[in-house]
């Protein structure tokens, strides 16, 4: 209660300095919220395309059905794998027609159907990876009557080097800001310290706790981070509508991003508010 | 009898330095080789001219620093073995008192006292009771609610040393308590630094008042001339 008490009291007495630190640690967030929104948008667009992530093996002319049978239960057995699909060569040439129409008349005229009969492996989310995905064609290769095993090995390593930048650029990005916030929510608290030397002092003469002189500094904190993390919320949001009603559709993050980006604000609002009061206190005994 | 003695430690010294020296970086020693002790209920002026070592015996009484070589013994605290969660404890139970006073202007004599009882966890009732009590001792009742600026020097030092005493204490330290006071005042602070000693607390009264000295020779005098210890009117333990 008397920290509370004290924490407001801090902020009335120096408002300019409360608000300038709150709304630094706000725009600092909200570039963050940005950032985060961006990455949310493009691991989701990510995703989507993960999910077309197929190995095909093509079969070898004459393979008996009921061999093909046998092995589409043992690679739908496999970890990786969530579903295995048989393309006959009819499948197959009726999909070309109708995928490639320039090509209906060549297709209609043929004597003999030249495309093979196929397996498509699906993968489970989590095994879309280049690793996973070579080890399922590896395994596919094995088998004799496979002709030939395709992946588009090129593309899936590049949806994975970009998600890889897009999370390394987060965490700079995301680390930098932080490291901002860190520093100004420190800066505030240093200097409501240093208005408030003389009671601290005191304090400290008559045998007051450093729990008891910290705590205030800390709620001091803890206060401006909550409420950077909501101004920092409140401006993600705002621009998000505006984006998303005028010129581009983006998903919105899911709740528990926000409810971790505010909680996270708050907590690190009171960290470097910590960190300073330690600083500040520290050399005040030889002990 | 006051709350401020109802717990009396064991043991006759309530302060002993031990061969105690103290350097400071910038200025060199401040104290070298200092051996005394203060017995319980004792009074005793700590004199000597100005940078003689007085205000680094009480820092390092009050454990505000620690000697280089040597020991300081505070009722059970010893600064060998003294960790730093332990000095708020030591702190309660040895008063403080500055010559300037280092009273907080925004806060009136009740609540300059209180502000100490709530620093170390008094409850409010505990609170309204003792702040009553430690104003009337020191004979500033009337002026509860005046700040600081509204008081004279001695009524200041003497909500000073009512906060001083809010934490039940078994020794008060005083720095120079009348240094900023004319004479009358700085009469009245002793008197009640005296009257507070009869009963029972320990007091250490660093001064260079020779006319307070002079008129008080019945008591202890403890003389430190750069940074030693050269004169104990008791004749114990000086170090030259």
């Amino acid at each position: 209660m008397r920290a509370l008490r004290e924490a407001m009291a801090s902020l009335r007495r120096a408002p300019l300095l409360g608000v300038l630190s709150m709304t630094s640690i706000g725009f600092s967030l909200f570039i963050l919220g940005l950032f985060g929104l961006t990455a949310y948008n493009i691991d989701l667009a990510l995703s989507h395309v993960e999910e077309q992530v197929q190995v095909v093996a093509y079969l070898r002319d004459g393979t008996g059905e009921s061999r093909v049978d046998v092995a589409r239960k043992e690679v739908v057995s496999f970890p990786e794998v969530s579903g295995v699909r048989y393309i006959s060569k009819v499948e197959a040439l009726h999909d070309a027609s109708q995928e490639l129409t320039e090509f209906s008349d060549v297709f209609s005229n043929l004597e003999v159907n030249p495309l093979p009969a196929s397996l498509e492996v699906s993968l489970k989310p989590g095994y879309r990876n280049p690793d996973a995905v070579r080890r399922v064609a590896e395994r596919l290769r094995s088998y004799d009557f496979v002709d030939d095993v395709r992946y588009g090995r090129d593309w899936v390593e590049r949806i994975f080097s970009l998600r890889r930048i897009a999370g390394a650029a987060s965490l700079i990005l995301g680390g930098a800001f932080a490291l901002v916030a860190v520093m100004l929510v420190g800066t505030a608290v240093r200097m409501a310290i240093l208005a408030r030397s003389e009671e601290i002092a005191i304090m400290q003469t008559i045998g007051a706790t450093e729990g008891y002189i910290r705590r205030p500094y800390l709620l001091e904190g803890l206060m401006t981070g909550l409420a950077g993390g909501l101004l920092a919320f409140g401006l993600t949001w705002g621009t998000w509508r505006l984006v998303d009603a005028s010129f581009l559709k983006v998903s919105w993050m899911p709740d528990v991003w926000i409810v971790a980006g505010i909680a996270g604000a708050a907590l690190l609002g009171m960290l470097s508010a910590g960190r300073a009061v330690r600083k500040e206190l520290r050399g005040l005994y030889d002990l | 009898m006051p709350p401020f003695l109802r717990n009396p430690a064991g043991g006759s010294r309530m302060i002993r330095f031990e061969g105690v020296t103290k350097r400071y970086p910038r200025t060199g020693a401040a104290l070298a080789d200092v051996s005394f002790h203060l017995r319980k209920g004792e009074f005793a002026f700590l004199t000597g001219p100005s940078g003689a070592g007085k205000t680094t015996v009480l820092q390092l009484a009050h454990m505000h620093t620690v000697p280089d070589e040597g020991r300081v013994r505070v009722s059970r605290f010893s600064s060998d073995s003294m960790r730093r969660k332990d000095v708020p404890q030591l702190r309660r139970r040895v008063g403080y008192v500055f010559q300037d006073f280092r009273l907080l202007e925004r806060l009136t004599a009740s609540e300059n006292v209180a502000f100490a009882l709530e620093a170390t966890g008094a409850s409010r009732r505990k609170m309204r009771q003792k702040v009553q009590q430690l104003l009337g001792h020191v004979g500033l009742a009337a002026k509860a609610q005046s700040h600081p600026s509204e008081l004279s020097g001695g009524e200041r030092q003497r909500v000073a040393i009512a906060r001083a005493l809010a934490t039940d204490p078994l020794v008060l330290l005083a720095d120079e308590p009348t240094g900023n006071l004319d004479r009358r005042a700085a009469d009245g602070v002793f008197e009640l630094l005296r009257r507070i000693n009869d009963l029972g607390m320990a007091v250490l009264f660093a001064t260079h008042d020779a006319e307070l000295l002079h008129r008080h020779r019945d008591v202890r005098v403890l003389e430190l001339e750069h940074g030693s210890l050269v004169y104990d009117s008791a004749g114990e333990e000086a170090s030259t």
